[in-house]
């Protein structure tokens, strides 16, 4: 009766909703500003619940930004920024048609430009918040940083990328920071945990990159805009908390070392100074001086029962952590020409070993090859032609091996013109059924203290194939046992088909046999047909949550199955190469 | 006339001293000219210019000069004379004398003839002489007429390097040099009033703030805005697996196989975005040729990708199984098969158990009725019909011993004396009753009540109900008098009849077609009717002659039907494999949907005391559930499944047909395909 008539989408979620181009309307911002606008402050477009209803009964493809949030953007200074550009290039382009150059030489004196702090501090309140969302920073800016200085973007834009990163690595050098590495076959990755945030970055290979050209390069550089930003802070707050001096500076003591060496290879000053910072090679100067701080004892608090298990496991935990800082003291390493030296030298020098390297490579060499007190040389190359019979000569494996280990593991496996073991990823976890290399058993093993397994296997190797001799017998019996079974239930099966046809059978009593029964399995039988009948009941929406989980599972398993096969058929293959081999010679 | 040979002269000023040779040549060739009449040039040549001055050339220096000045000689031609000498004289034309033939002599005899020309204002004719030939020899090819003249003289530089003591030209300066310009005044006051109004701004000072970083949180104020708590963080990368690795175990690489369903695959489907590769040491590993790629989807990821909170379901999948009382605990129910009763050579599409239990009829396609004894299996009679039997059903009444068989369009009663004399001799009057009483043969007498006889009698046949129709289902009352048969027909009304048997009466309970009927059952207890239609059961009162209830199955196409011996619930069986519990109290939605088979439900049943029901299908299984139902209304059945009973082979896609229990026992009979009935207990 009364009241007015109710409107569709005029209520609810179809109000909450914006999509992308009335959002670029109310803004009034062309789209790459819109781009990069939303870019800079973080906004993303929502997938609404209910598509239907937010997109006004059509069931088109749309993106959809929350209302709040382009509210949100409304007000924000950059626009107007972004405004001021745009007429700025309006005005330059017409100073340029009438080739009024005092004019254009003017304009340029006053590009419009802004800065992007307040965003930064916006989207990340806490110091924290930026510390979770920086692992895309550091990607971006060490991809940045190895770009070629002239085409795709602006040379300071690489600079800058290049001194923010050689800032981190100071930092994490410093702090010994990093837990993990990783070469893989897209770049090197690193992860570091700071302030407990664990943060993982990914380095390309030191080779030119061929630009691809289906990349628009200005969304890259508007992140980068974003990132370099974002970066420069987290660095001045890192190097605060450890009164080191921002920007870093070398140690008093470190540059004295590296003063006398040659300089003249560098035009500027500056330009040398920043070198050699980016050679990773010397300490940098703080604030406070070292040694004067030291770490405070953490208190130790009574704690009852369960707590002070957990309470021990942390500390073991702690202790374990601090072997690994110290994984590397005291080594002397050389790095040899053919090995990427920044990499090496970035994780050598943050579990405190001792890195040099050729003068020719780098700026900052601390000592030479001739050096008696090297204690191992990093080599990737077939052979060496002059070897030192005091140091080691190892592959560059062997270095991201052992921080993932945690341990020094053994040099042999390492040597110049060894196989080199399988180099495995440090983050994967495996869990209970999930397929493990023997790689990685052999390394917890190790870790754990026992003897390789291999120099068991090699020892034991003629017990074993008599074991598996054992095992094949036992194998054999079972299936004795199952043939019997088959065998009775064949007969048994023959004889109802006879009934069946209505043949007279001759009348026989034979002695029955006395049928042993397991109790164990018939329990076990019991209850899977109980399992059985209970699946059987499951609702509907259950039993797909039920069979969809079930489904997964048995995947997972296959999987692993399968990857062990694999394993299995390549080992036994290359013991057969191996004994062909063996009987040849 | 003179004026104008001065003006000409004086451009010439600048040679004036080179002219006395000149003169000299000049005046030769006059005197050469003079005695040559000129009269007849004049009136034969047109005139050119470039004679005309040569003319003006020669009267300058001639005593007799004509002073016309530069006129065209067309003028005179009229008159007598040519024009005036200087003293005002009248210069005579010469007297013309020399015709073409003159001139033709002339130029045959005189060797100078080629070097003469004719003066038109002396009009006479000039023999050059030599220096005047070069001359013109000299001027033709474009050089100098001088022989003399240098024209490759060194230049003399009027400004040079050199700082001279006095200024090249001595021009004083203007005197806008030395007053303001107004043009600049006008420019510099228009950049004034832009800069006033603020239109130009003055150069900006450089901001070098922009790459200078501070504590941007040293004061962190925890105020966390609205939207922190609405933010959805991107996810991170995922991490990467032992196969990114450069030198990874080798059952991670790809086998042959595994390469080409990786290269056939469309990149969204790929497990993995690359190929493991595995290189014997680190420096061989090349740059990742799709790394700029890699980075630039993760940044259109992270600003176009529409985001959504997901929540992750973590369920331990044994919890999600429903816990259900132990089957142990539900017995007594048939576990394992016992008997199996063969004999028939056709598939076996009805069996009934008699109400004491202790015999089995089966009716087969073969067309026998087979009666069996439960606890041996021994078939103790065959009764040949000739027909393949649909349905056979025991009278469920225990005084009598009766039994309904439906073949074709016909039904039987069969009275196969397996029972006490006195059970036997109830049975033979209650079908003799009426036999004085004239049958009152149906209102439509579509329906013949006849006596069997001969060798029918023998086997036991005792009345033969002819339909119309072929009947597919009978069915008894409780009490045992009356007979309710099914010939489903679409298109009739006729689908239903009830008979009384002591009576000997039939009629059609419905008028109207309400669908095609499967199953019909009467109420155990009441006055009620069941009708299962293709998707529905119809309940009719018998008393009220209505329509109580109808219940919807939700299933396509109901195959049978069952009711609770307490008559509150109702099972029903469909070909899309489901097996519906109705609580009649509760609604006329099915309480209770059970799939547990596979293939189509043939037969279900419920047991008369235990909280039994079984259903038969065609994937070969009989399921035994437990089914209890409770007198409080408040509490809903329980239905548990306690057994899956196998045994009957599946042939030509039928299983099991029928199914039926044991009047006291927890057994269930099964009737299949395979020409067997089984007795599992």
């Amino acid at each position: 009766m009364g009241g007015l008539q109710k409107k569709k989408f005029e209520r609810g979620s179809a109000t909450n909703y914006i999509t992308r181009n009335k959002a670029r309307k109310k803004l009034q911002l062309s789209l790459p500003d819109f781009r990069r606008l939303c870019i800079l402050k973080g906004i993303y477009p929502h997938e609404p619940k209910h598509k239907k209803k937010v997109n006004k009964g059509s069931t088109a493809p749309r993106t959809f930004y929350l209302l709040k949030d382009i509210r949100f953007l409304l007000h924000e200074p950059i626009v107007g920024k972004f405004r001021d550009y745009k007429v700025f290039v309006r005005k330059l382009r017409k100073a340029y048609g009438k080739s009024e150059w005092t004019s254009v030489e003017r304009l340029r004196e006053n590009k419009p430009t802004y800065k992007l702090d307040h965003i930064i501090k916006e989207r990340y309140p806490t110091f924290i918040d930026a510390l979770r969302d920086i692992d895309d920073a550091l990607c971006m800016c060490f991809l940045f940083s190895t770009f070629a200085r002239t085409g795709k973007c602006h040379v300071q834009t690489i600079q800058l990328c290049r001194r923010l990163t050689v800032e981190w690595m100071n930092y994490i050098i410093t702090s010994r920071a990093l837990r993990k590495v990783f070469l893989s076959i897209k770049g090197i990755y690193y992860q570091v945990e700071v302030m407990g945030q664990l943060i993982t970055w990914l380095v390309p290979y030191q080779f030119a990159h061929d630009h691809p050209t289906d990349v628009d390069y200005r969304v890259m550089a508007t992140f980068t805009e974003l990132y370099t930003t974002l970066l420069g802070f987290v660095n001045f707050r890192l190097y605060h908390s450890l009164n080191l001096v921002y920007p870093p500076k070398l140690d008093g003591k470190a540059e004295a070392e590296l003063k006398e060496e040659d300089e003249e290879g560098y035009a500027m000053n500056s330009e040398s100074y920043s070198e050699k910072l980016s050679a990773l090679g010397g300490s940098l100067a703080r604030v406070v001086s070292a040694g004067e701080e030291e770490e405070a004892e953490v208190d130790q608090f009574p704690v009852e029962g369960e707590d002070m298990e957990k309470m021990e496991a942390r500390e073991k935990e702690q202790k374990e952590l601090e072997a690994q800082k110290r994984l590397f003291e005291g080594l002397k390493v050389f790095l040899n020409r053919e090995v990427p030296r920044e990499s090496l030298a970035f994780i050598l020098r943050c579990f405190g070993a001792e890195v040099s390297w050729d003068k020719s490579v780098c700026i900052g060499s601390t000592f030479d090859v001739t050096d008696e007190t090297i204690t191992h040389q990093i080599v990737d190359r077939p052979n060496a032609e002059k070897q030192y019979i005091n140091r080691y000569y190892i592959q560059p494996q062997w270095v991201y091996d052992c921080v993932n280990a945690k341990i020094l593991l053994p040099v042999q496996d390492y040597f110049l013109g060894v196989t080199l073991p399988p180099h495995l990823s440090p983050f994967v976890e495996e869990k209970e059924g999930d397929y493990i290399p023997p790689e990685k058993l052999k390394i917890m093993a190790l870790k754990r203290g026992e003897k390789s397994e291999e120099e068991e296997e090699e020892e034991e190797e003629g017990e074993g194939e008599e074991e598996e001799e054992d095992e094949d017998e036992d194998a054999e019996e079972d299936e004795d046992e199952e043939e019997e079974d088959v065998a009775e239930e064949m007969n048994l099966k023959k004889m109802e088909k006879q009934r069946s046809q209505g043949k007279s059978l001759s009348v026989k009593v034979t002695p029955g046999k006395v049928k042993a029964e397991n109790p164990a399995r018939l329990e076990q039988e019991e209850k899977a047909e109980e399992k059985r009948l209970a699946i059987m009941m499951m609702k509907k929406k259950e039993k797909y949550l039920y069979d969809k989980i079930m489904f997964g599972k048995k995947r997972k398993i296959r999987e692993a199955n399968k990857l062990a096969a694999k394993r299995k058929a390549h080992d036994d293959a290359e013991k057969v190469a191996k004994k062909k081999k063996a009987k040849k010679q | 006339g003179g004026g104008g040979g001065g003006g000409g002269r004086g451009e010439e000023g600048g040679e004036e001293d080179l002219s006395d040779s000149e003169d000299s040549v000049f005046s030769g060739l006059e005197d050469s000219g003079s005695d040559s009449e000129e009269e007849e040039e004049e009136e034969g040549g047109g005139g050119g210019g470039g004679r005309e001055e040569f003319c003006e050339v020669l009267c300058a220096v001639q005593d007799i000069r004509n002073t016309v000045g530069n006129v065209p000689m067309e003028w005179y031609r009229d008159f007598p004379h040519l024009g005036y000498d200087l003293d005002g004289r009248k210069i005579y034309k010469p007297i013309r004398s020399q015709d073409e033939l003159d001139h033709f002599l002339d130029k045959m005899e005189n060797p100078d003839y080629w070097r003469t020309v004719h003066d038109k204002q002396t009009g006479s004719d000039i023999t050059l002489s030599e220096e005047q030939v070069a001359l013109v020899r000299r001027l033709q090819s474009g050089r100098f007429g001088d022989v003399d003249f240098n024209e490759y003289q060194p230049t003399v530089e009027y400004f040079s390097r050199d700082v001279m003591l006095h200024p090249v030209t001595n021009r004083p300066a203007d005197k806008r040099s030395f007053i303001p310009s107004l043009i600049e005044k006008e420019k510099v006051s228009k950049l004034v009033h832009a800069i006033k109004m603020g239109w130009i701004k003055p150069r900006r000072v450089e901001d070098d703030s922009r790459g200078r970083y501070y504590d941007l949180w040293a004061s962190e104020d925890s105020s966390i805005l609205a939207r922190h708590k609405m933010h959805l963080p991107a996810p991170k990368i995922p991490l990467p697996g032992h196969q990114e690795s450069y030198n990874p175990p080798p059952e991670f690489l790809f086998n042959e196989e595994e390469r080409a369903l990786w290269e056939q695959q469309d990149a969204a489907d790929r497990k993995l975005p690359f190929v493991p590769r595995k290189f014997s040491s680190l420096r061989s590993v090349p740059a990742f040729p799709r790394f700029v790629h890699e980075r630039f989807e993760r940044c259109l990821d992270l600003y176009l990708c529409p985001r959504q909170r997901k929540m992750r379901v973590n369920v331990d999948p044994e919890d999600l199984i429903p816990k259900l009382p132990k089957p142990r605990d539900l017995q007594p129910f048939p576990t394992t098969q016992s008997l199996v009763y063969r004999g028939h050579s056709g598939l076996i599409r009805s069996i009934s158990v008699s109400p004491t239990g202790q015999w089995l009829a089966s009716g087969s396609d073969d067309g026998s009725v087979r009666f069996w004894e439960v606890c041996s299996s021994r078939c103790l009679k065959t009764v040949q019909v000739g027909g393949a039997v649909r349905s056979v059903t025991w009278n469920p009444n225990t005084a009598v011993c009766l039994l309904a068989v439906a073949l074709d369009s016909r039904v039987l009663l069969l009275s196969p004396s397996l029972a006490d004399r006195q059970v036997v001799s109830a049975s033979e009057l209650l079908l003799s009753d009426k036999e004085g009483a004239e049958p009152v043969q149906g209102a439509e007498s579509l329906v013949t009540w006849s006596e069997a006889e001969g060798e029918e009698l023998n086997e036991g046949i005792r009345l033969k109900i002819q339909h119309p129709k072929a009947v597919h289902q009978v069915a008894w009352h409780a009490k045992g008098d009356y007979l309710a048969s099914v010939m489903p027909d679409h298109s009739s009304h006729l689908q239903v009849l009830i008979h009384q048997v002591s009576r000997r009466r039939s009629q059609n309970p419905f008028r109207r077609n309400k669908g095609l009927v499967q199953r019909v059952s009467f109420h155990p207890l009441r006055p009620y009717f069941f009708v299962a239609t293709q998707r529905s059961v119809r309940i009719y009162n018998l008393l009220k002659q209505e329509m109580t209830k109808k219940l919807q199955a939700n299933a396509k196409w109901i195959s049978s039907m069952a009711v609770h011996p307490g008559g509150d619930h109702v099972i029903c069986g469909s070909y899309d494999c489901r097996l519906s519990w109705f609580d009649l109290d509760l609604s006329t939605k099915p309480y209770r949907m059970l799939r547990h088979h596979k293939k189509a439900v043939r037969g279900v049943a419920y047991h008369r005391f235990y909280p039994l029901f079984a259903s038969a299908s065609d994937d070969g299984s009989v399921i035994v559930c437990h089914g209890t139902v409770y007198n409080d209304l408040l509490q809903n059945p329980l239905i548990v499944p306690v057994k899956v009973l196998r045994g009957h082979a599946v042939s030509q896609d039928l299983g099991v047909l029928d199914v039926t229990f044991h009047p006291s026992q927890p057994w269930v009979f099964s009737s299949g395909a395979d020409a067997t009935i089984r007795l599992y207990t």
